[in-house]
């Protein structure tokens, strides 16, 4: 069914920490391995090892250059996966009743063998979170790992999403935002979690904790240009040194 | 926006075969017999369903195209197979008693026309209703579609059938149809993303902290939403593509038929202008993919 819930049970979401974030790919390499080796087809690449390689992933890391107005530039990380939209103007899109949005914990997902991969869904989501498999010919997103969560067979360290599972850098979060005193909401609340677009309405349900304030460095007079300093090296580096530099 | 031909074929064609539709439905005059109404009634439901099949062979999965027609209650693109399917029947139902009695039933070719005016304005909304693309967002987008099927529609109607010439009335048309594309377009020029309030830094979140700018994109090579989303392929041509939009689809239909006017030309000169317009049209679609801006273009680089 392609309308929406009117409220779900639970609102399963991640929340991604801007600030701890180092950029490592490793959330999306995990997500790749995982949901090529689970879920109902292959997460699949197209020329895997030509020149021209390109696949789908269901979450990207994006690098942004933030230029405040009175401050060197800083880097940020930015990692992008579903944001498992209140809203989520991708379900109400959908023909074929494929896109759907769970009432009991909130999480988007598409059934396969009902997508027709007519694309209009991924025109809908402003963040770019859906991408066209180019071998199985339907839509991909990221499941929020329903087949990991809710399996009681994995070890209970291991029923979390493989992103949040491998993160080294502690950046990525899950849990229910519908629950004020769990784990996501907490951060949410503690450290100003951010809505993504909200001109576009979409309500998503992940949130991204800001980069936390610089120290910044008194102000200083401009640095006087340094020459790179080698110590002088001796026995038989000195006379190779000596000789090369003899050379010129 | 990727201009996919498949689409811009599916709604230039299938706008003129509905706009067709809609005409004859409404007791479009047309001269002579059975044979005649054969020929006006197969180019009429033969456009409407050759876009609907290039549309569908558009599909990754073409054979589960029935499975769209399911969510006609939140879906645009389910309502919009619904109704196309509906007013194909109607009107074939119409044509077969009109060749074959030489009647025009007038009810069911109203709830024929009716059914032709709701699949083009599904059509249109498909587009209309994404606030991810500004350009699109607009009432004015409905209305252009709805002009384009009925102006055109109107002059392949008239040079097949043989009846009168497109007359003032076409003239009307073809103009009326062009100055809602104009209004469309000097909004379009207008609503960029960032007119909708949409940035890099709303994208990230990161205004807050300064100005944003794409520094890396997650993987070297293009994927599904550079491809289809972000690449503004055909953009560099605009101006001439407009140019050709407007002279072909157009100023040579005006043009041929004020000369059939004022000098009685036979109907079937309405051919030209009718293939003209229809050329220009396809410019005109081409366009209004190839410079459409998406939101996600924000998080490759886009401002
Ligand atoms: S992020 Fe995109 S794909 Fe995910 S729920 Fe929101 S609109 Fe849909
Ligand atoms: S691509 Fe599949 S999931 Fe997306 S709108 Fe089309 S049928 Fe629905
Ligand atoms: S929750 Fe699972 S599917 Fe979603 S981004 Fe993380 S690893 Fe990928």
């Amino acid at each position: 069914m392609t309308s929406l819930p009117a409220s779900t049970d639970k609102r399963l979401g991640l929340v991604i920490d801007l600030d701890t974030c180092v950029g490592c790919h490793a959330c999306a390499v995990n997500c790749k391995e995982w949901n090529t080796g689970a879920g109902a087809s292959p997460l699949s690449d197209a020329d895997a090892y030509g020149a021209d390689v390109s696949g789908a992933w269901l979450n990207r890391i994006h690098t942004f250059e933030v230029t405040p107005a009175d401050a060197p530039a800083q880097i940020v990380h930015f990692p992008k996966s579903c944001l498992h939209c209140d809203d989520a103007p991708c379900v109400t899109v959908c023909p074929t009743g494929a896109s759907h949005k769970r009432s009991e914990d909130g999480i988007v997902l598409v059934t396969e063998d009902m997508c027709i991969g007519c694309g209009l869904c991924a025109w809908a989501c402003p963040y770019g979170a859906r991408e066209m498999d180019p071998v199985e010919n339907v839509m991909k997103k990221c499941t929020l790992c329903v087949d990991r969560i809710y399996d009681e067979v994995l070890p209970e360290e291991d029923r979390i999403p493989a992103c949040v599972r491998t993160c080294p850098s502690n950046a990525r979060h899950f849990g229910d935002f519908n629950d004020p005193g769990s784990h996501v909401s907490r951060l949410v609340a503690d450290r100003g979690g951010i809505e993504l677009m909200p001109e576009m309405g979409t309500k998503p349900v992940n949130r991204y904790l800001p980069p936390r304030p610089k120290a910044r460095a008194p102000a200083a007079g401009p640095v006087a240009a340094t020459r790179p300093q080698t110590a002088k090296a001796d026995g038989f580096l000195g006379w190779l040194d000596a000789a090369l530099d003899k050379l010129g | 926006m990727h201009p996919a031909v498949s689409v811009i074929f599916f709604t230039v064609l299938s706008g003129a075969g509905f706009g067709m539709i809609l005409l004859l439905g409404l007791g479009f005059e047309i001269d002579g017999g059975a044979g005649r109404a054969f020929v006006v009634s197969l180019v009429a439901g033969g456009l409407a369903v050759a876009g609907l099949l290039a549309s569908v062979f558009h599909l990754g999965h073409p054979e589960r195209a029935l499975r769209a027609l399911s969510q006609w209650r939140s879906s645009w693109l389910s309502r919009e197979g619904i109704a196309a399917i509906a007013t194909l029947v109607l009107f074939g139902l119409y044509a077969l008693v009109w060749m074959t009695t030489g009647d025009r039933p007038a009810l069911l070719g109203g709830a024929a026309a009716l059914g032709a005016l709701v699949t083009v304005f599904t059509t249109s909304m498909i587009y209309a209703q994404l606030r991810t693309v500004p350009h699109w967002n607009s009432a004015l987008t409905p209305a252009v579609y709805l002009g384009f099927a009925l102006s055109s529609g109107w002059l392949v109607a008239t040079a097949l059938g043989g009846a009168a010439t497109a007359g003032l009335w076409g003239l009307a048309l073809v103009a009326l149809a062009w100055a809602l594309k104009w209004a469309w377009w000097v909004r379009a020029s207008r609503s960029r993303l960032s007119t909708a309030a949409s940035s890099p830094e709303t994208a990230t979140g990161l205004g807050f902290l300064g100005r944003v700018r794409l520094l890396e994109r997650p993987h070297t090579g293009e994927n599904y939403l550079t491809r289809e989303m972000v690449h503004v392929i055909g953009r560099k041509h605009a101006r001439r593509l407009r140019a050709l939009a407007l002279v072909l689809g157009c100023a040579v239909p005006l043009l041929c038929l004020a000369l059939i006017h004022v000098t009685g030309a036979p109907a079937v000169l309405t051919l030209l202008p009718a293939l003209s317009m229809i050329v220009g049209l396809l410019a005109e679609r081409w366009l209004f993919f190839a410079e459409a801006e998406h939101a996600v273009s924000l998080y490759y680089g886009n401002r």
